[in-house]
């Protein structure tokens, strides 16, 4: 580490010992667009030095990947233009003839990005991946370059990795498929390692064990690392300093520790102010506010505090009892049942009115499953589910259609819950009107006040949803989950595709909306710290169960289940300060719910640690 | 709301219409100009062909037989001594009508089963899709061919056999476009919240689906004029004297030491109408569905 | 491996009955009477009711059905009535000859076809690429027997170069024969195969893992050939499996243009005959090349994706 603890000047400062590794001078990036040239980076400069590690932060269209794509050169000649200076080692990048850049890629820069399953060729197996890079640049060839690929597996820390050496990507986890493309990206011994995205997309406790690993790559090898990343709390983790990008051009660069204790643009203090912070809600029983940061004066309003909204005393408006849902897995002609998910296994909890619950997991946790059973969009092999008391597996369908008054949904892509064939006062009003609630003269009335009440101007109502910005769209969808005046509302990920800012603001609204109308929410999440601010009580779903349940306070401050402690120790934490210790990092896989057909689910039983806080006794395979 | 700093919804300016990118990507490409100029020629010689036909196109005449181009016959006269010319002009109407009609046929068809297969699944899917990739291995000649072997030709049966043969297609198409409309949170939306399935179907899945499906029926013009064509030059497409573009080929094989002029001037026509359709159709296809352009 | 062929093999086996079923419910539920279809409308009853007997036509559905597996099983698909040789002999002798056009002009097509898609790809948007955008525009326009009796004209009736019909005798007599009409089948297949190949191949070279190849300093060449043609290759593949048969649909109007022996001129003499029997076995014959050659393509995908070997 090279982290020096100086205090930086706002302008740039040449860290650690000497030479930058990267030096970018006022790099503008253009695409050709219909018209002409639009700008997309706009005369940006950096220096990363070696050992360091600079993470390069900003939302959706700040032009940060298009940044790595530059020093890369991968964008094409024909339709974009890249002006400035990059400098590796003090030699000129952007100059240099095609044929030595291509020395330089995979050479002296590696890179990895976002989405390892499709950034890796699916008909060639991981190994010849990765020997093919070697024999590129000429290090190793033949049976050399195979055996050299293979202690790349290992030194990415890939169990048995002779045999997935010959596996091809589609058979490795998320996880893997990333460590084989860090070992690719590293198979030349590179001076920089450029990593775009490179956790987004894998689930928390992947991401903590793929960060962990490039930082302790990084301090083997002692390359740079340019890291991009839109996560303020992988920042954190990760970064030696930081330069935050906004419509292509730097609004703040400096040290990590510099920039989260003090930062001077009122674009970082809005984004540092919105990243949720595991543990920030120690000690307060209800749920709060984001802070809110106006974006022009970088003015922090301090969230209010909350009135109690839950009605403890009366019957629960939401109550599963022992919910099974599983998918069969048929093979052959006659589609014989080789196996099943089992997405859902005896998930039993109440939601009392104005409450809000979360269930929070990994991806295959059976989660959205749960979500969607008690939606009847899919309909469960067991157990019950009463709203108000009433059980409406039972219903029949016309009866059921009545019940969809009292619980509505809130999807994740806000991109897709819309029908871009339909005005948005038109989706909102058709619950409204499916129920025959009014006239359509009222209808238009009710999707005024409801616009109003998500934050937008009634105006917007004969518009079509693609006008709209995703935070936007979230809204609208609020409104129309909210246009029958619902007991309940199922939120799954509905915040989770959103960038942190907007992430906040939407946030804040269902807090309000819960206070005005009495709502409860099923908050269905993988974001721990999401969940952590805005829940009353959190479940923790781990292949198919609940595996602890109990009010946020008690679960966050206090987890008993090893998965719990694993899950809560994964979430980056937005302190750099804490960056230098060394995390215990468990290098487990997700597990996968498949079991073959004839498997019984054991008998669980639970124990109460404190009031309301439960959780399932577990077996000897859980180490942490 | 207290806690919105952004309460005022900056709306991103609305997309062009389809029909404005249609009308700006055939105006981009000269090449479809001149095919939409082509099939309006076509359009017009064909509701008009009684009037612009020099001759009729079925009296024949023993005294001028195999004659070749000159300004009494543009197109010189076949075997039986009747006008070429005069044939095309009304075998153009059997091209616009079986290109029109066969296409529109089998995509009201096609869509139907397609969307009920993908909406409902179940058996019904399951036999359906069988029978639908089944007859999807078998090219759209050899279908209608094998079809029309046994059925003859004659006007109807050739919409018949060309329906027949193109219902597949969108079936296919229309079932995984539901598929996959049917996974949109937008019509899980309307589920939870009671909307009735009709209304889904109506209001949510086909007017999402529509897209793809028109595609297809534009390129699909321009296929069932070939079709036509090729069942009539095989005998069991249109009947003889009718005329038609591809039995004018047929007769002139027969008589090819006579002349060889049907030959070329119907054969030219059929490539340059179908040539003309599939300009179009990638048009609309590149307007309505740029996802699937071949550009 | 061995269980997905095993499972493709097993799967050809309810695809072969469903295919016996259609053309059996095609050649007696559609409209008319085969009766009638076959001996025309002034037929006496007497002939009809003869011809029915003949026919097996007056036994019920499941047994005519029964008697029709039995017979394409055992390979006996009746008597032609103007020949009075046996179906299958009449197969027999067309079906080389269809054979060997179909496969001259798929290798002709696929030689042309695949660099010429290559090449436009590669050349995206420049000269080259609208070269071949104008001859697929033109290939996919232009009537096969409209082409073939061109080139009839041309070169083998003015020009005298190639022969004007029949199928020729020995290999090399064959070969002569076949070239012209091989030639206007391939023209309408490379036009295809040029395009297919195109899209295929910018498809895969706006992969993610194009970019990876890219980012590892791989030249362009094993760019666009080791990552980008080899993944190609999947989609060729598929559309090649239905360009086959689209040769041999198309087959069977440049057999007419050509007048040579085929099973598409055995097929449309029988029909302008009402040749009952021949029909029957004609459509069995070219229902059984599509099973037979989707089958073929199941075997060609263990070739070229590794992730069905792998299972």
């Amino acid at each position: 580490m090279t982290d020096t603890g100086t205090a930086s000047s706002p302008s740039l400062d040449t860290p650690g010992n000497g030479e930058p590794v990267l030096s970018v001078r006022d790099l503008k990036t253009a695409f050709r667009t219909g018209t002409g040239w639009t700008q997309i980076v706009k005369g940006i400069s950096f220096d990363i030095g070696a050992r360091e590690t600079l993470a390069v932060v900003g939302e959706s269209g700040s032009g940060k990947s298009v940044t790595a794509l530059s020093i890369m050169r991968l964008l094409s000649p024909e339709t974009s233009r890249i002006e400035g200076s990059v400098r590796l080692g003090g030699r000129e990048l952007l100059t240099l003839p095609e044929a030595q850049m291509r020395m330089v890629r995979g050479g002296k820069i590696g890179m990895v990005f976002q989405e390892a399953m499709t950034s890796l060729n699916p008909l060639a197996s991981v190994g010849d991946q990765i020997a093919e890079a070697l024999s590129i640049h000429g290090r190793f060839t033949g049976a050399a370059a195979e055996a050299e690929a293979v202690r790349m597996l290992e030194r990415v820390r890939i169990p048995a990795a002779k045999a997935r050496a010959r596996n091809l990507p589609h058979n490795l986890s998320g996880g893997m498929r990333q460590r084989v493309m860090i070992a690719m990206a590293l198979a030349c011994k590179p001076q920089l390692l450029i990593a775009d995205e490179p956790t987004t997309a894998l689930d928390v406790t992947i991401q903590a064990q793929i960060l962990q690993l490039i930082k302790e790559l990084q301090r083997e090898e002692g390359m740079g690392v340019l890291f991009i990343t839109h996560d303020m709390g992988v920042v954190a983790e990760i970064a030696d300093r930081t330069v935050v990008m906004l419509g292509g051009e730097v609004v703040e660069q400096g040290q990590t520790e510099d920039i989260f204790a003090a930062a001077q643009s009122p674009y970082t203090k809005t984004l540092i102010a919105a990243v949720p912070r595991l543990g920030s809600m120690t000690g307060k029983g209800q749920p709060e506010h984001f802070p809110v940061v106006d974006r022009k004066t970088g003015v922090l309003r301090p969230a209010e505090s909350r009135p109690d909204t839950v009605d403890h005393a009366g019957q629960p408006v939401l109550s599963v009892r022992n919910l099974v849902k599983r998918f069969d897995l048929t093979s052959g002609l006659f589609g014989a049942v080789h196996g099943r998910v089992h997405a859902v296994e005896n998930v039993s909890f109440d939601l009392q009115a104005g409450e809000t619950l979360s269930l929070v997991g990994e991806s295959g946790c059976g989660k959205s499953t749960t979500g969607r059973a008690i939606m009847r969009l899919i309909e469960p092999q067991g157990g019950a589910i009463s709203i108000d008391g009433t059980d409406i597996l039972a219903l029949d369908k016309a009866r059921m259609r009545d019940m969809r008054r009292h619980i509505q949904m809130i999807f994740q892509d806000p991109f897709a819950s819309l029908n871009p064939r339909i005005r948005v006062g038109e989706a909102i009003a058709e619950p409204y009107l499916t129920h025959k609630l009014g006239t359509r003269q009222e209808a238009r009335a009710v999707v005024a006040d409801l616009l109003e009440r998500v934050g937008m101007d009634p105006q917007v109502a004969n518009r079509y949803p693609q006008q709209f910005s995703g935070g936007q769209r979230q809204r609208i969808c609020i409104a129309r989950a909210l246009s029958l005046s619902p007991k309940v509302i199922v939120a799954d990920e509905s915040v989770s595709g959103l960038d942190v800012s907007i992430k906040a603001q939407v946030v804040n609204l269902l807090l309000d909306l819960q206070q005005a109308f009495g709502l409860s929410y099923l908050f269905i999440s993988h974001d721990m710290a999401v969940v952590e601010r805005m829940s009353h009580r959190v479940a923790v779903m781990y292949l198919g169960e609940i595996v602890e349940l109990g009010p946020s306070a008690a679960v966050f401050k206090n987890p008993q289940h090893p998965y719990t402690k694993r899950l809560i120790s994964a979430v980056p934490i937005p302190d750099p300060s804490r960056r230098a210790q060394v995390r215990k990092v468990a290098n487990d896989e997700v597990r996968s719910p498949i079991r073959p057909a004839d498997y019984v689910p054991p008998q669980r039983s639970y124990r109460e640690v404190s009031p309301g806080h439960v959780v399932q006794e577990w077996e000897g395979d859980w180490k942490m | 709301m207290t806690s919105i700093t952004e309460t005022s919804p900056h709306l991103l300016a609305p997309e062009p219409s389809r029909l404005q990118a249609l009308k700006s990507i055939i105006l981009g490409r000269p090449g479809t100009i001149a095919a939409v100029v082509v099939i309006a020629l076509l359009c017009i010689v064909a509701v008009f062909a009684p009037m612009l036909a020099p001759y009729d196109p079925l009296t024949q005449s023993m005294l001028k037989i195999n004659r070749t181009p000159s300004w009494e016959n543009w197109l010189g006269t076949d075997q039986f001594g009747r006008d070429v010319l005069s044939r095309m002009i009304y075998g153009s109407r059997n091209s616009l009508i079986f290109g029109l009609i066969s296409p529109f046929c089998a995509a009201v068809i096609g869509t139907t089963l397609g969307v009920i297969a993908g909406y409902f699944g179940g058996i019904v899917d399951r036999l359906l899709s069988r029978v639908i990739d089944l007859l999807l291995a078998f090219p759209e000649l050899l279908l209608a061919i094998m079809i029309a072997a046994v059925l003859g030709g004659g006007f109807w049966n050739v919409i018949f056999v060309i329906t027949i043969a193109f219902v597949p297609g969108f079936a296919r198409v229309a079932r995984a476009q539901t598929l996959a409309v049917k996974q949109e949170p937008y019509v899980e939306a309307a589920i939870s919240v009671g909307v009735r399935t009709p209304v889904i179907i109506f209001r949510h899945i086909i007017p999402n689906i529509m897209a793809p499906i028109v595609v297809l029926m534009m390129l699909w013009v321009a296929s069932a004029i070939r079709l036509e064509a090729s069942l009539s030059f095989l005998g069991i497409g249109t009947q003889p004297p009718n005329p038609s573009w591809g039995n004018i080929i047929k007769d002139g094989l027969n008589n090819i030491f006579g002349s060889p002029w049907p030959i070329i001037g119907a054969g030219a026509a059929i490539t340059l109408v179908v040539l003309s359709f599939n300009l179009v159709g990638d048009a609309v296809r590149d307007a309505l569905d740029p996802s699937t352009s071949q550009n | 491996m061995a269980r997905y062929l095993l499972l493709r093999l097993a799967d050809a086996v309810p695809t072969v009955f469903l295919v016996l079923l259609l053309v059996f419910i095609a050649m007696r539920i559609l409209p008319g009477d085969p009766a009638i279809a076959a001996l025309g409308d002034m037929a006496t009853t007497e002939q009809l009711q003869l011809f029915r007997e003949r026919m097996g036509l007056n036994d019920p559905l499941w047994l005519q059905f029964i008697n029709f597996v039995k017979g394409v099983l055992t390979l006996d698909f009746g008597t032609s009535m103007m020949s009075n040789q046996s179906v299958l002999g009449l197969i027999l002798y067309n079906l080389p000859y269809t054979i060997e056009l179909t496969i001259v002009a798929m290798l002709i097509g696929i030689l042309l076809g695949v660099p010429l898609g290559v090449i436009a790809a590669t050349n995206r948007n420049k000269a080259p690429d609208s070269g071949v955008r104008a001859f697929s525009l033109i290939g996919y326009a232009i009537p096969d027997f409209y082409l073939g009796a061109l080139l009839l004209i041309t070169f083998s009736l003015n020009l005298g170069w190639f022969p004007i019909n029949g199928g020729g005798e020995g290999f090399a007599d064959r070969m002569y024969h076949v070239f012209l009409p091989a030639l206007t089948l391939a023209f309408v297949k490379a036009a295809f195969i040029g395009r297919l190949t195109r899209t295929s191949l910018l498809e895969v070279l706006s992969k993610d893992y194009v970019r990876t190849a890219r980012a590892k300093g791989a030249k362009e060449n094993r760019v666009i050939y080791g990552h980008g043609l080899r993944n190609a290759l999947l989609p060729i593949t598929t559309g090649l499996g239905l360009s086959t048969l689209a040769t041999l649909s198309g087959s069977v109007a440049i057999e007419m243009v050509f007048n040579r022996p085929g099973i598409g001129k055995l097929l449309i003499s029988a029909i302008a005959e009402r040749d009952y029997a021949v029909i029957q076995g004609g459509i069995v014959v070219f229902a059984m090349f599509v099973v037979l050659i989707n089958l073929m393509m199941d075997l060609v995908y263990i070739v070229v994706d590794p992730r069905i070997r792998m299972k």
